[in-house]
């Protein structure tokens, strides 16, 4: 079972207390009528796939209850890092040069 | 012949239902946390784990703006909530009906939750307490002493988790 850093709990912990919640950091449009049929498409629909580190929302929902972000490699399903909900995209160049 | 000794032990832990109790859900902004501690009396730890008593009042931080509070006098509470509540937003709800406390305790209460719950439970300190899984049911777990427990139940998921727990008996009975 993948163990998961909960940013608002502060503990390593089991996978089964959290549930997967889609792409991070995609911020829904200010005025959803003024878009065209492509772009609202693109915000519902159109996702980065990335093959690699992905930026991703979790939910601690059987613990604290909150949504967070993970930075989670696709290809060895290892979290680089998670932070709490509303904070900056990190800089992943940033941490590579620290370890 | 190679024979094989089981440790057989006739009790290995002991479930109890406990009696109702008065049960709050209380939620509110990391910013009104400390001024509504004080309007309702109430010590409310800012970890997700740690727990307060006092005056026969018990508080567990769930989550970053979630309490769960045992109260055995509902009325003062409910009171200084409502006295409170203009010029702190927060929100108090009783749930007492929602949830039935089993209490788990004796020589492998430990061993017992650990078939059902993925935690190191193990690390839990005593005094602390946290929401988390029992089988396929969320649960709030609070650890009295080193094998003594509470597991607070969503009720519709008690006879599961009660049959759960009969069988791990029987297990555990059987030295298994
Ligand atoms: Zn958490």
């Amino acid at each position: 079972m993948l163990l998961i850093h909960c940013p608002y709990c502060d503990a390593t912990l089991p996978e089964a207390e959290f549930a997967y919640a889609g792409e991070a950091h995609i911020s829904r449009p200010a005025d959803p009528s003024a878009l065209s049929d492509e772009e609202w498409r693109d915000y519902l629909f159109i996702r980065t796939n990335a093959r690699g580190p992905h930026f991703e929302r979790w939910r601690h929902i059987h613990g604290c209850g909150r949504f967070f972000n993970a930075v989670r490699d696709t290809v060895s399903d290892r979290f680089l890092m998670t932070y709490k909900a509303g904070e900056a995209r990190p800089d992943l160049t940033v941490k590579e040069a620290a370890e | 012949m190679t024979t094989q000794r089981h440790d057989f032990d006739p009790t290995p832990f002991l479930v109890e239902e406990l009696p109702w109790a008065p049960r709050f859900s209380l939620r509110v902004r990391p910013e009104n946390r400390a001024a509504l501690a004080g309007a309702l009396g109430l010590e409310l730890p800012t970890a997700v784990g740690q727990r307060s008593t006092a005056g026969g009042v018990e508080v567990l931080c769930l989550g970053p703006d979630e309490w769960t509070i045992l109260a055995p006098d509902a009325a003062p509470l409910a009171a200084g909530s409502g006295a409170a509540y203009a010029q702190i937003p927060h929100s108090l709800v009783e749930i007492s009906d929602r949830e039935i406390t089993l209490r788990l305790s004796g020589a492998q209460a430990l061993t017992a939750l650990t078939t059902g719950c993925p935690r190191d439970i193990d690390a839990m300190p005593v005094g602390q307490g946290a929401r988390t899984l029992f089988d396929s049911a969320t649960v709030i777990l609070w650890r009295d002493d080193r094998q003594d427990f509470r597991m607070d139940v969503w009720r519709s998921f008690l006879p599961h988790v009660r049959a759960l727990l009969d069988q791990v008996m029987v297990e555990l009975k059987s030295g298994l």
